[in-house]
């Protein structure tokens, strides 16, 4: 499995009830099941994928993130997941509001466009960068964001998310090993992932 | 549903099959019905494929649509040209693989494939029933079902599955018997008919209480039967299961045996001669007025103010089971929207909901064509479920398996 989701699975509790947003045809949850026995649910807006999961035996929504996630109880889930999405949302503020409404955690993954490669493009080469990380030419890219690591923070900050954990990758996209990025992690990572909770709110 | 059982499917067949009856509700218990009134006794064909298991947890109640019948799978007789309506999924190695699992298909109350209804004679009178026979709901033919299933000795249905109508079956076995439903598999259906269905029932009924020789419901001892009604109310119903896509893409305009137009009434186009040769069909073998009672139980189906006040969400809080919803893009009868309420519903009450919008091209009607992602989802659906029945009595071993895992 690929290297952030093994980071993404090392952080959920075993029997844990998880909510993978956007979960592709279920490798995650699949992996989730066998190696945690967690209780799991995903949505996913392809329908090939879909099937591809439900004939996994694993269960599925098909629609938009955005509008299924609303349907959930509060705490439904003890982990929501958006994994490698976030630069595809509309109003992430919202989704990942919802995302702590109906879960306990959020855990959210993007590329991180401060990478210096991406740097590298626009200073250099003076064009939009396209890497492995973010393959698309800007007409054709489904990712309507970019996002710096410290951005997110920043983001998160006055959102009222609190970061419980983060990790930075160096790694490519599909690779099952990888590195994490200790040292200057906005210039070196070429994934963000953080474990989000709900800011306490201040004392009365 | 339609006339598609004619495709052939990979997987074998359950082969040669018979159909049964159960009579129960004989007087002086009879079964009332949610109308108030009561009938008795009743009688239910029925046929099974497969075998149950010794543990008797291996059981799949599939419900037929609006005019299906008990005969699912297989064949009555070697010289069968067709078999059953939903062979395409029933039987070894198929969708609903009869190798795991018992099925049992019932023909609705209401019906005249041999379950008591409005052609059945009423032993009050010696005479059938006709308009005497009491207006029956869906629930009521779950609560016959219930009766059946009960009859064989099963307490808990490995799942419900069933299309269209037999998808509102499915829900409302879902929060009326919540226990005995372990998981609820429905297809292009709905909680409750949009208008527009409404009205083409309304219609199809129009239909043939217009026809002079219903004569109010009292045609049994007549020899001319309200056929013409009747095949008019088929065919608005198929123009129903289609879509504009499929009509398009099978009969466009398209003449039938004639190289120029009539300028006459004849059947000029492929798509009338279709649907005119789809009427004259389906009258020899349905009943005008069990056509007339399975309608309005169709319509007056609403599984919200049956069982939720009028909301869907307090009506899926009853429900226990898992769901599996599957709709399909072109079908206009049960739109996805409506499966997508349901599915809302069941989410709000956090049950373990699936659900699946597949693009299909064939209109409501997709959900009888062979398809194997429907047939691999379904089947891995009952997987799951044997799954947890399994997990849930280990201790009591079912077949030679324990012992080698021993």
């Amino acid at each position: 499995m690929r290297y952030d989701l093994q980071i993404i699975a090392s952080w959920i509790e075993p029997g844990a009830k998880v909510l993978d947003l956007g979960c592709g045809a279920g490798d995650l949850l699949s992996h989730l099941i066998r190696e945690k026995g967690i209780r799991g649910s995903g949505i996913e807006i392809d329908e090939a994928k879909v099937a591809e999961g439900l004939t996994r035996g694993l269960s599925m929504v098909h629609g938009d993130i955005n509008e299924e996630v609303r349907d959930y109880p509060d705490q439904a889930f003890d982990d929501v997941i958006l994994s490698q999405t976030l630069q595809q949302v509309y109003d992430p503020a919202r989704l990942i509001r919802e995302m702590l409404r109906v879960g306990k955690r959020g855990i959210v993954s993007f590329p991180n466009f401060a990478h210096y490669g991406v740097r590298a493009q626009l200073f250099f080469k003076g064009k939009a960068p396209v890497s492995r990380e973010l393959p698309y030419q800007w007409y054709d890219t489904p990712n309507i964001r970019v996002i710096a690591l410290k951005d997110f923070r920043r983001f998160c900050k006055a959102s009222g998310f609190a970061i419980l954990h983060e990790t930075a990758i160096r790694t490519p996209h599909h690779q099952e090993t990888g590195r994490v990025a200790t040292l200057f992690p906005n210039l070196l990572a070429t994934y963000g992932i953080f474990r989000l909770g709900r800011a306490t709110p201040p004392p009365p | 549903m339609s006339e598609y059982v004619d495709q052939t499917a990979p997987g074998g067949s359950v082969g040669l099959v018979e159909k049964k009856f159960f009579t129960f509700a004989a007087p002086p218990h009879p079964l009332t019905v949610e109308s108030g009134l009561s009938i008795g006794p009743v009688t239910l064909a029925y046929e099974t494929y497969g075998a149950l298991s010794p543990r008797k947890d291996n059981a799949v109640l599939v419900l037929h649509a609006l005019t299906g019948d008990s005969h699912a799978a297989g064949y009555y007789d070697a010289s069968d040209p067709k078999p059953g309506w939903w062979d395409s999924m029933i039987g070894p190695g198929k969708g609903i693989d009869t190798g795991a699992v018992f099925v049992i298909c019932a023909n609705v109350l209401g019906g005249c494939m041999g379950s008591t209804g409005p052609g059945s004679i009423n032993p009050a009178t010696g005479a059938p029933y006709g308009l005497e026979f009491p207006v029956v709901t869906i629930g009521d033919m779950v609560a016959a079902q219930k009766a059946l299933v009960d009859h064989l000795g099963i307490t808990r249905l490995l799942a419900v599955v069933g299309g269209s109508m037999g998808g509102m079956q499915v829900l409302e076995w879902s929060v009326r018997y919540p226990d005995m439903v372990r998981g609820a598999v429905s297809l292009a259906s709905t909680t409750k008919h949009s208008a527009l269905a409404i009205a083409f029932n309304e219609v199809a009924r129009q239909a043939i209480m217009a026809d002079p020789n219903w004569r109010g419901g009292d045609y049994y001892a007549h020899p001319e039967k309200p056929d013409t009604g009747l095949a008019v109310a088929r065919m608005i119903g198929h123009i129903t299961y289609l879509s504009d896509e499929a009509m398009r893409a099978k009969f466009d305009r398209r003449l039938q045996d004639r190289c120029d137009i009539s300028f006459n009434f004849e059947a000029d186009f492929q798509v009338e001669s279709y649907l005119r040769h789809q009427g004259k069909k389906f009258v020899d073998r349905f009943d005008a007025n069990s056509f007339l009672y399975v309608t309005k139980a169709a319509d007056y189906f609403n599984l919200e103010n049956a069982h939720g006040g009028g909301s869907a969400v307090s009506a899926f809080a009853k429900a226990r089971c898992a769901y599996l919803v599957v709709s399909f893009t072109s079908d206009w009868l049960y739109p996805t929207y409506q499966s997508k309420a349901m599915v809302q519903a069941m989410k709000k009450n956090g049950l373990d909901v699936s659900f699946v919008e597949i693009k299909a091209d064939w209109g409501h009607d997709a959900f009888l064509l062979r398809n194997p992602r429907l047939s691999a989802i379904i089947e891995r659906f009952l997987d799951r479920m044997r799954q947890t029945a399994r997990a849930e009595t280990p201790d009591t071993p079912d077949t030679g398996e324990a012992k080698a895992g021993g």
